[in-house]
């Protein structure tokens, strides 16, 4: 056996290439068929029609999903989703960077392990709890309620509620809600990229900043930001595209106005139509595409 | 004349560990200062509480006369060379240099003409359009130099700037930095460990160890006459003659200090020093014999004869002033 295994890793080591391929001959297959095979399924099947009659899926080409995209009602989910993706995105990194900040450049040891902790626990719990968590904490009869209450500041909160698109009758059945949850779920997915980014900026290229006559503010933003920024885009893609396609957040918590995720469950579940499901699939794929080539564009990766 | 940089009875402490202990020195205008030491001696404590990025735990320090203990980087008119050279990646090299420029307002075409100048200066022109990643190690050091002294500051600061490069391109690199000084006229103040490098370059070097300055002098005060036996140890190769040994060979009381190269080797004859050769080093420009002369103690003999084998009976002599008596003081 051992004979064989020399003999095995003797015709191999000449022949790099060959290991190489044997190597990764599995996970390649694995994404070219899995990954990009069962996306090109989808694609496909946006296609495909439905017979009205039968429901049944009818494989000719035809674009009449796409026309349907474009209808008044899905233009607004479209609008509606690609809206919260975005605007969660930026709470995300206004609340990701700071905290990315203070561990990477203020913290070691042991503090910086509980602030790691801190940030990756949520991960280890269920998702659908903590939601259901988040809904019990902004209803109406929720802490978040009493707390405003308790300061004196129910009037805010109300006032917070009356602006017609975000608000609604308590914060759980609000727009404004479903974004909460949305940023407080997917924040660990910002931080961690941001602090990995910023952890590489070395210390003397601060001091270098500060000693060519750089001021703290000039600093973070000449040097500190644009070397940070990688760590934003990851984590935007992160947030951007999870948003993007989640159905659970907005079913459980939200003023029950549609979002993408939910429309592409109802039309592959309920109502049994993949080719229109598919073409829905097809807009965060389109959108995410988009953003990249933007983020680019904009020397995002520059710094890479 | 005021001094450049004026450190009085500074102290640097990291917790319990104190970098720097009662630093006391003074950097003249124009010169060419070294701080010389080992790792951990201080010298870079001390050029970062010159450039600002550390502060003193106690003590003074004064650029150009004015108290700058406790005035952030930004406000020292000192720029510096880092150990890394510290080059923002994100930015061309021209940016790069024209950074100090950016920061105080210089309008862009003025502050491209004149990084462009710089980048003449130090032998890198048209460059300024690349990545500081595509230079190689010794053009990013020029480019780190350059960007230093685009603010014309009135002293240069820089922390080991050769010791990433090769031996060839250090030592061009340091006949360049030297030319360099006295053609921009400004005080550079430069950090290394290499004593070679120290005594090449410097008008004055000031010795650390353990935190303290151990001695301040020109390169030949340093090198002929040592104030401390650490200094006599850690620049050039020495023999240090102590107690008995150092009576019976040179008739002097303490500590003695005594050059290689300044023993003569010869075959032996009467009188003088007698001694057996106990090894051998060929190091090109010349040899170096470890002489055994009796009590247990060895001489190091830089010569160019090379005729003698392990184990040949020689004697040893030196002239007199060879021998630099160590003065007395705390150890």
């Amino acid at each position: 056996m051992s004979a064989l295994a020399r003999s095995l890793s003797t015709t191999l080591y000449g022949r790099r290439g060959l290991a190489l391929a044997l190597l990764l001959a599995p996970p390649l297959l694995w994404l070219g068929i899995v990954y990009c095979g069962s996306l090109l399924a989808l694609l496909a099947n946006s296609f495909y029609g439905l017979d009205e009659f039968s429901g049944v899926i009818k494989r000719e080409f035809t674009l009449k999903n796409f026309v349907e995209l474009a209808a008044p009602a899905n233009r607004d989910v479209i609008a509606r989703t690609v809206g919260m993706a975005a605007a969660v995105t930026v709470g995300c990194a206004l609340v990701a960077f700071p905290i990315a900040y203070l561990m990477a450049r203020y913290t070691r040891g042991w503090v910086r392990a509980a602030l790691y902790l801190g940030v990756m626990l949520p991960l280890w719990s269920s998702y659908l709890v903590r939601v259901y968590a988040w809904k019990l904490l902004l209803a109406r009869e929720g802490v978040v309620n009493w707390m405003f209450a308790e300061a004196g500041l129910s009037w805010l909160l109300q006032g917070i509620l009356a602006v017609p698109g975000i608000g609604g009758p308590s914060l759980s059945i609000s727009s404004l809600g479903t974004f909460i949850v949305f940023v407080y779920i997917w924040l660990p997915f910002m931080i961690l990229p941001i602090q990995a980014a910023l952890e590489r900026v070395p210390q003397s290229l601060i001091e270098a900043s500060a000693d060519l006559g750089a001021h703290d503010a000039a600093t973070f933003r000449k040097v500190i930001l644009p070397l940070a920024l990688p760590g934003v885009i990851a984590g935007s893609i992160f947030t951007f595209s999870l948003t993007l396609g989640d159905y659970i957040i907005p079913g459980i918590i939200g003023d029950s106005s549609l979002y993408l995720g939910q429309v592409v469950y109802l039309q592959q579940g309920t109502a049994g139509n993949v080719p229109l499901a598919a073409a829905f699939t097809l807009v965060p794929i389109t959108v995410m595409a988009v953003y990249l080539a933007v983020a680019k564009r904009m020397g995002a990766f520059d710094a890479l | 004349m005021t001094a450049a940089v004026a450190f009085e009875e500074v102290s640097c402490a990291f917790g319990q560990f104190v970098a720097v202990d009662r630093v006391s020195l003074e950097v003249r205008e124009g010169e060419f200062f070294t701080l010389l030491g080992p790792s951990g001696s201080g010298k870079t404590t001390c050029l970062r509480m010159i450039g600002g990025f550390q502060f003193p735990t106690r003590g003074r320090v004064r650029i150009h006369g004015a108290d700058a203990t406790r005035l952030p980087p930004y406000a020292r008119d000192v720029n510096t060379v880092f150990q890394d050279y510290a080059l923002f990646p994100h930015m061309s090299v021209r940016d790069n240099v024209a950074y100090g420029l950016m920061v105080r307002g210089v309008a862009r075409e003025e502050r491209y003409r004149r990084a462009d100048e710089m980048l003449e200066l130090v032998h890198l022109p048209g460059t300024g359009a690349r990545r500081p990643a595509e230079l190689s190690g010794g053009q990013r050091q020029r480019v780190a130099l350059a960007r230093a002294l685009i603010n014309r500051p009135r002293v240069l600061l820089l922390d080991e700037p050769l010791g990433a490069l090769d031996l060839k391109l250090r030592e061009s690199m340091q006949v360049e930095l030297k030319a360099l000084q006295r053609q921009v006229g400004i005080t550079f103040v430069f950090v290394t460990h290499d004593q070679q490098e120290a005594l090449s370059m410097s008008d004055r070097v000031c010795v650390f160890d353990r935190g303290r300055v151990e001695q301040i002098g020109t390169p030949e005060e340093i090198y002929d006459r040592p104030a401390t036996r650490f200094v006599a140890g850690f620049v050039g190769s020495g023999n240090l003659l102590e107690g008995a040994a150092a009576r019976r060979l040179t008739g002097a009381q303490g500590a003695v200090m005594l050059r290689a190269e300044r023993i003569r080797i010869e075959a032996r004859r009467p009188g003088a020093v007698p001694g057996v050769v106990k090894e051998v080093e060929y190091l090109g420009a010349f040899i170096r014999y470890i002489v055994d002369v009796g009590d247990r103690t060895e001489l190091l003999v830089n010569t160019a004869r090379r005729d003698f084998a392990l184990g040949a009976e020689v004697t040893l002599s030196w002239p007199e002033e060879a021998c630099h008596r160590i003065p007395q003081g705390p150890a």
